[in-house]
């Protein structure tokens, strides 16, 4: 993370659907969040906290293409140009016969491209050092965190808003 | 907005809270392994260390240690690998065929279920490399350029398809089940007490912190592996199928293979879970978690897929005699009445007559009945394996050449040594990683019934002050 040296005010949820609920109200009195933590996935949080969906759907489609076309070029190429062979009478190049390599090409490219562009898009990485506003946001706690940096209004203010909202625990943390 | 439904139960009982989930999932994790666990682990190790020397020797001697012959050129191995792929299927059928169809009860075994498919390939992939007879050239299987001259696997062969299927699938339900682990290793890093596990199961949860961006992005991918997987799972066993469907064997050479070995994977994959998760259950203290309603959930999915397999059964035996071909009826009728009449009268008692007695909602609830079956069936599979490859090789075209198999020391001993894999891996993946997807269990805990208290989060604040993990926060 590059947002170093900020501080940002964390209120800590301990139900779900208050946490949930705590996204609207805070974001309606024009306060933008920064993120949301919590130990599952809540559905709707993202959309709640104006998160843009995301596109990691169209990076998987794009490495199923290349597995695709991979396979096809593999499969023609060896069987049919680099060194053609007539098997069971059938043209060197038959297509339906390579539709399981290329099936599952197609699959592996998918799923390993896609699964690395999850955990790059993420920041994830074997060495990375969580950022962590609560560490039971991993354990039964739902963590709201807010950017000081970007707020106009008074600490004051917003730290009674997110009490209001059903946190129970209020701190300003340093990252 | 959480959708509940009047008439299901609770699939998470003991009215639970979330904190309650992460403290009985991860006592097995962070504990002193427990004597019972030492003692199992032990047993399984010496077990796949007899089974390595029996494997080893297989490899130094050649596959003459084996009881085949030149007529029975395939038994256990081939036997042995097709039980095993089959076991497999159901962890991948859990975690992503029920999570495409909605049905959240997959959340408290799909964890154990899909390391159980991990380790089950494996057994499986060691029968191919062992049949090899010279695993070291184990390499000519892939399509790799070679010195031999410019010549390719061959895209025609299923046995190059099998080659890709099942390294596909092994690599995916790998990617798949990681994938799953991150954000509760991510859980145990942060309750970690020891420098050591924190740094291990840090890395491996890569940074994990469960922000809404990354969740999203999880629920996303976790969809579309699913996605993947659910095809792939079929074409996994529809391919192993085919090894023997597209060859000219009778009793082999029948369309309806796919459809009848994937069926019979799944309801040999969920019997073995059945035996993994009724015995994980009682020693880990999870019965809250694996419920009856879990176990009869499951064992609905044996009766169906078993009379799948029946009908199968059935519909191959009429359509050899309808076919009119005499070597097709031969080979059923010589299945049936032949010498290995034993092994097929064990296969159609244990796996069409066996998954019957779910009908009852007493024995489909009874954890003793399910074990004793789900083992019975387990056996009835292996037999069908073996009654499709041997009785269908063992009388040839010619009588002559017609001969009987029997298993030598070295084909037991390399079946021993996959059982003796197959569960060291399991006992430490149930001892070192979380047998339960916690992230999972906690978000359809609140979701799946109305029965359940209003407030599921939080802990009492006594609780958490006597909690060592809540110590630290407080100070």
């Amino acid at each position: 993370m590059t947002d170093a040296n900020k501080k940002f005010l964390v209120g800590v949820y301990d139900d779900d659907d208050v946490a949930l609920a705590a996204v609207t109200k805070v974001k309606n009195a024009g306060v933008k969040i920064y993120e949301v933590y919590s130990p599952f996935a809540i559905h709707g949080m993202d959309t709640a906290i104006g998160h843009p969906r995301t596109r990691i759907g169209i990076a998987a489609f794009c490495f199923g293409v290349t597995g695709f076309l991979c396979a096809l070029t593999l499969t023609t190429w060896t069987m049919g140009v680099d060194w053609p062979m007539v098997i069971g009478g059938k043209d060197p190049i038959s297509l339906p016969n390579y539709v399981p390599a290329m099936f599952e090409l197609t699959v592996l490219f998918t799923a390993f491209g896609m699964t690395i562009a999850f955990f790059i898009t993420n920041g994830l990485g074997p060495s990375v050092k969580p950022l962590l506003f609560d560490s039971r946001c991993t354990d039964n706690k739902f963590v709201m965190a807010i950017d000081l940096s970007k707020i106009k209004c008074q600490k004051l203010e917003i730290t009674t808003l997110i009490k209001a909202s059903g946190a129970e625990e209020v701190s300003i943390k340093q990252i | 907005m959480h959708v509940t439904s009047p008439v299901r139960n609770p699939l998470v009982t003991g009215g639970k809270t979330y904190a309650d989930v992460t403290e009985d999932i991860c006592r097995q994790v962070e504990g002193k392994p427990s004597k019972e666990w030492k003692a199992a682990f032990l047993l399984s190790f010496i077990v796949l260390l007899y089974g390595t020397c029996c494997v080893l020797w297989t490899w130094w001697e050649g596959l003459g240690v084996w009881g085949l012959n030149k007529t029975v050129g395939w038994a256990w191995d081939i036997t042995n690998f097709v039980w095993w792929v089959g076991i497999g299927h159901a962890g991948t059928l859990i975690s992503a065929i029920l999570l495409l169809f909605r049905q959240k009860w997959r959340t408290s075994i799909n964890r154990a279920a899909e390391a159980m498919t991990i380790f089950a390939v494996i057994c499986a992939a060691s029968f191919i490399v062992m049949h090899m007879g010279r695993p070291w050239l184990a390499y000519w299987a892939l399509p790799l350029p070679n010195t031999f001259g410019s010549l390719w696997v061959n895209f025609n062969s299923p046995l190059v398809w099998d080659v890709f299927a099942i390294s596909t699938y092994f690599s995916v339900s790998c990617l798949f089940w990681y994938v799953g682990l991150v954000p509760d290793l991510a859980t145990i890093r942060d309750r970690a007490q020891n420098k050591i596990s924190k740094y291990i199961y840090g890395t491996l949860a890569m940074g994990w912190n469960g922000s809404a961006r990354t969740w999203a992005r999880y629920e996303y991918i976790s969809l579309i592996l699913a996605g993947l997987s659910t095809p792939l799972v079929l074409s996994v066993h529809t391919i192993v199928s085919m090894d023997f469907a597209t060859s000219v064997i009778p009793g082999w050479h029948t369309t309806i293979f796919p459809p009848y070995f994937v069926a019979g994977a799944i309801f040999s994959g969920f019997a073995m879970v059945q035996n993994l998760m009724l015995v994980t259950r009682v020693v880990y203290k999870l019965e809250d978690y694996i419920t009856v309603e879990h176990i009869e959930m499951m064992n609905k999915i044996i009766t169906l897929t078993g009379s799948i397999v029946g009908v199968a059964y059935l519909t191959e035996f009429f359509i050899a005699w309808y076919s009119g071909v005499e070597f097709e009826s031969y080979a059923f009728i010589n299945r049936a009445t032949g010498p290995y009449w034993w092994a097929y009268w064990a296969m159609m008692t244990c796996n069409v007559i066996s998954p019957q007695l779910f009908w009852s909602k007493s024995i489909r609830q009874s954890v003793k009945w399910t074990f004793f079956i789900s083992v019975i069936v387990n056996i009835g599979m292996w037999f069908e394996r073996f009654v499709i490859i041997v009785t269908s090789l063992h009388r040839d075209y010619i009588p002559s050449s017609w001969a009987m198999f029997s298993p030598t020391m070295f084909d037991i001993g390399d079946y021993i040594f996959s059982f003796g894999l197959f569960f060291t891996c399991f006992f430490l993946f149930s001892k070192y990683l979380p047998v339960i997807n916690m992230a999972e269990v906690k978000g359809v805990i609140k979701s799946t019934s109305e029965k359940l208290p209003k407030k599921v989060s939080g802990v009492s604040k006594a609780d958490r002050l006597a909690s060592p993990v809540y110590k630290k926060d407080v100070e």
